[in-house]
């Protein structure tokens, strides 16, 4: 292994140097499936990655529940628990951190426990979506500017913070997903106080969940006529009673 | 001769609110399979295991001119024909990634009438000859996806799903599969290959996936709310479904209304109904004392329309004669404290960040609408550079394997071809308000230009 160049950026290299370096990566130094043996896998976790594996056609498409699975159990995808799926699944770790890299809301690197992510994109941008954002850093302690690119921790681990695209909850502009949960209209009153639920544990502000909103249109209208009277068995489909539709008509 | 209803019909605008597959959408417990059966759910999934065969169920979709309701605006019934004949695996799959910015009517169906959806995708699974059928939820929406596993499991309980549904010897496997961040994957073929465990990058088209689709086999996919149209469909008949609607835009529409209105949210109506009944009567409107300055009427890939356009009817066909799009129905307000360009930004910086670089002018051309439209709001731009951002979007388009470029070029440049003023106005006070050394010392000598050394 000592003859492997250090790595720098190529382009700082000599010619020489990159001929080497091209020369030392050959397909059978990358790194082979791990053998379920040389990783210690949880049993929870190998479950929940056996039970994916069972429930499609092919092996593959059970790759985004794994890492799904590696996700909740570690809390980011860590390296160990990428080439501990990987043995089970049969998959090069490359393969596994190639789809982790990919997809917005996998970690690859340590996040604080609780996960808020607020919307930035333009609905909730005309409603309040910045100033929102940086109410959750300032209430976290995050650098706003690191929240908006990638995302960052608060300095005591406990709430991460990062702006996101647009999470299909327009109605609710500006809105936030905590911990997978959807909430909105949020003030910045509410990011106060969200963040300092989440340090307790507690739910963060459980008033303004989308779980417990009604339709827009408010209470449900009376029926149009054409759907009561589908509802009462009064329309038949054609076919059904073609023949005495077309008698009736005549 | 048109006869008095027809004539009623072609001139009559529906107004308010129309709700089929809305209905009853705030029942206590729809969710559950209880609940939605004694409302007379899953008896259409009966009907057409039972009295129909799946040619005639292929052509009761086809004659509804049921349009595909995220995005294309496809006919449903002739998507369906298009699968092979044959007894080799096929798949379908439900569409629902909805990641366009302004749309978010497949949550509320998903999260509050869960069995709707999965009703309908059992029928089309038979209509299709599919065993296998996956719904390619987004994984934002864990808490619906949650519900709908809930709802799944309780179909395949009572046996609407699942090896041999209802006793008929049909089998049809229905699997959630979550998606994990990416709006790419909305776009059928990434969504195929991230089902596939792959990363989502679109395919070549043809072969299209009714051809060769998921694992190679003959596909069907479909958004949420076209498959939750399904059992209404098989009700009641294709007739019933064409009474709702325009001729060339059958049947009702969730639509989502956000930004700058007092009400934003999800309203079905019928199609053709007035642009402005939706925004005004609907939403409410801007707040008081405000003005609606432009509107996407598809979602954020939609060219923008303007206020005079607001009395157009909304339906597939007139927003595509404004030339703009209905798209997945997806209406945004912008009113007039509303910066064009500052919007132009944000929704250009989406499809930066969303883009999966397979396709250069894709990949390149967001990339560099995004820098120019920076340098338009920093004061580095000049009135050059509008024609250069109007001309990178027209590079764009139609030049990509799928058309996520498409949908920054389409809004980005009609925001520029039809607020050219502001941008200019902007990219004015922008270049006022920076500080240029070179004004100062400029005024004897003239500046030297860079590199041409002392």
């Amino acid at each position: 292994m000592s003859d492997v160049p250090e790595i720098r950026p190529t382009n700082e290299m000599s010619a020489e140097e990159r001929r080497r370096l091209v020369e030392s990566m050959r397909p059978e130094d990358a790194e082979p499936v791990p053998e379920l043996h040389e990783v210690d896998v949880p049993d929870e976790l190998r479950e929940r990655i056996e039970d994916a594996m069972s429930r499609y056609p092919e092996l593959r498409s059970a790759a985004l529940p794994a890492l799904w699975a590696v996700q909740r159990h570690y809390g980011w995808c860590t390296r160990d628990g990428l080439r501990q799926a990987a043995a089970v699944m049969g998959v090069t770790p490359a393969y596994l951190e190639s789809l982790a890299t990919f997809y917005d809301l996998f970690r690859t690197s340590p996040v604080g426990r609780h996960q808020v992510l607020v919307c930035h994109n333009i609905s909730c941008w005309m409603r309040g979506g910045d100033e929102l954002l940086r109410a959750f850093c300032e209430a976290a302690g995050v650098d706003a500017h690191q929240a908006d690119h990638g995302g960052a921790s608060s300095p005591d681990g406990q709430v991460f913070v990062k702006a996101f695209e647009c999470m299909g909850a327009c109605d609710i502009a500006p809105m936030a997903s905590i911990d997978e949960r959807y909430y909105g209209p949020l003030t910045e009153d509410d990011a106060r106080a969200a963040v300092a639920e989440l340090r307790a544990d507690a739910e963060a502000v459980p008033g303004k969940a989308l779980a417990n909103r009604a339709a827009a249109g408010g209470p449900e209208p009376e029926p149009d006529p054409r759907v009561a009277l589908a509802e009462q068995g009064g329309h038949h489909p054609p076919g059904a009673d073609a023949g005495a539709s077309e008698q009736e008509s005549q | 001769m048109m006869s008095a209803s027809e004539r009623e019909r072609s001139t009559r605008a529906p107004a308010g609110e129309t709700r089929v597959l809305f209905r009853r959408i705030d029942e206590p417990g729809l969710a559950s399979i209880e609940t939605y059966r004694g409302l007379g759910g899953y008896r259409s999934l009966e009907r057409a295991l039972k009295e129909m065969e799946p040619d005639e169920l292929l052509t009761t979709l086809e004659d509804s001119g049921l349009r595909g309701r995220g995005g294309a605006g496809f006919s449903m019934g002739k998507k369906a024909s298009f699968l092979p004949r044959g007894d080799m695996a096929k798949f379908i799959c439900c569409n629902a990634d909805e990641s366009e910015p302004g749309a978010f009517k497949d949550r509320e169906l998903m999260q509050k009438n869960p069995h709707q959806l999965i009703e309908g995708v059992s029928i089309a699974a038979l209509a299709a000859g599919a065993g296998w059928a996956f719904i390619f939820i987004r994984g934002e929406y864990a808490e619906v996806a949650d519900i709908l596993e809930r709802a799944v499991a309780e179909a395949y309980d009572a046996g609407f799903v699942g090896a041999d549904i209802l006793g008929t010897g049909h089998r049809v496997e229905l699997v959630v599969h979550r998606g994990a961040g990416a709006y790419i994957c909305g776009e059928e073929t990434a969504l195929l290959d991230s089902l596939e465990g792959k990363r989502g990058n679109p395919r070549l088209k043809p072969p299209f996936p009714a051809i060769q689709g998921l694992y190679g086999g003959p596909t069907l996919i479909n958004n949420v709310e076209t498959l939750s149209n399904v059992p209404h469909i098989v009700a009641n008949g294709a007739d019933w479904f064409k009474g709702f609607g325009t001729e060339q835009s059958p049947g009702t529409k969730v639509v989502s209304v956000s930004g700058c209105v007092q009400r934003p949210g999800n309203y079905e109506v019928e199609l053709g109904i007035s642009s402005r009944e939706l925004v005004y009567g609907l939403a409410g409107g801007p707040p008081e004392g405000r003005r609606v300055k432009a509107w996407f009427p598809g979602g954020s890939s939609a060219p923008v329309l303007t206020a005079a356009e607001l009395d157009l009817p909304y339906s597939f066909e007139a927003m595509a004669d404004a030339g703009s799009m209905l798209g997945s129905g997806s209406i945004i307000v912008a009113d007039d404290l509303v910066s064009i360009p500052e919007l132009a930004l944000r929704t250009a910086r989406f499809y930066h960040h969303e883009s999966c670089g397979k396709c250069t002018p894709c990949r390149e051309g967001t990339n560099w609408t995004v820098k120019m439209l920076e340098r338009v709001i920093s004061g580095e731009a000049t009135p050059m550079d509008l024609d250069i951002i109007a001309s990178v979007q027209e590079n764009i388009i139609g030049h990509c394997l799928c058309v996520l470029g498409d949908s920054m070029a389409m809004p980005v440049g009609s925001m520029v071809a039809k607020f050219r003023d502001e941008f200019e106005a902007a990219i004015k006070a922008g270049r006022a308000a920076v500080p240029r050394p070179l004004d100062e010392s400029a005024t004897d000598a003239r500046p030297v230009p860079l590199g041409a050394g002392a």
